[in-house]
């Protein structure tokens, strides 16, 4: 039930944050922090469809989040699930075609092995 | 540096630290009002509405909503690491706030989480990409 709501937690978010990244991009840099300006992006994110499924994406994660988090430590559940870490470096590399320098993989990788460490 | 990096710099820290410490403390409340199981489907529902666990999900909800405005300027692939300093935190808050034991395996793996952050917080620029999708610089 513990690797299995992991699994979960680890697909959905890795999936729902690629989208995000892609949903901002398509609506562009927020510059403008008035209450005004802020409300018009909000109004035409909750009609980028792209940024819905993100937050759908993000719903399934933080339900399966909370399972696990009933029966686990806060500092096991929360680096257990930097797993997604990896994979979302992966799909900004070949979905989003983003420059990722040697030094990025080099911290990921070691933030990685300290992640492991940290839950196992 | 100039004015137009200076401003995007500055812009990109704040923003960041909103998102890390709306992200630690969404957390820390969430496991504060957690019941020690979840029997049913319902109970998923109803623990939203403990008071603990209602802050934590609106600070989580700040967390998003400041994560998608740092998206929308910065790459996902700088974005992650910077906010991976969280995952820091978080132990320190289950240590010191909630009483949970760590070993000191976990904290070898947190020194290791600090050191693969500062390697790639160091001197790599905060996007890759800019204006329009298509039009990649």
């Amino acid at each position: 039930m513990k690797w299995l709501l992991i699994a979960i937690i680890v697909a959905s978010t890795s999936v729902g944050e690629v989208l995000q990244a892609i949903g901002m991009r398509r609506h562009g840099e927020i510059r403008d922090f008035r209450p005004g300006a802020l409300g018009r992006a909000a109004g035409a994110l909750a009609r980028n469809s792209i940024v819905i499924a993100s937050v759908v994406a993000m719903a399934v994660s933080f339900f399966a989040y909370l399972g696990l988090l009933s029966f686990t430590d806060l500092s096991f559940a929360v680096p257990v699930t930097a797993v997604t870490y990896v994979v979302e470096t992966v799909l900004a590399k070949y979905v989003l075609k983003e420059h990722v320098n040697w030094l990025r993989w080099a911290g990921a990788a070691i933030v990685l092995t300290g992640v492991a460490l940290v839950s196992l | 540096m100039t004015p137009e990096t200076a401003r995007l710099r500055s812009k990109t820290w704040i923003c960041a630290a909103v998102v890390v410490l709306a992200n630690v403390f969404g957390n820390f409340f969430l496991k504060r009002g957690m019941p020690a199981e979840l029997p049913s489907p319902l109970a998923y529902i109803t623990v939203l509405f403990r008071p603990w666990v209602a802050l934590g999900v609106t600070l989580l909800v700040l967390w998003l909503l400041s994560r998608m405005t740092l998206l929308s300027w910065a790459d996902l692939s700088y974005v992650l690491p910077v906010t991976s300093v969280g995952y820091v935190l978080v132990a320190l808050v289950g240590r010191w706030l909630l009483d949970e034991r760590i070993t000191g395996q976990r904290w070898a793996g947190i020194l290791l989480i600090v050191a693969g952050v500062a390697l790639v917080g160091g001197g790599s620029a905060p996007r890759t990409w800019r204006g329009k999708p298509g039009a990649p610089s």
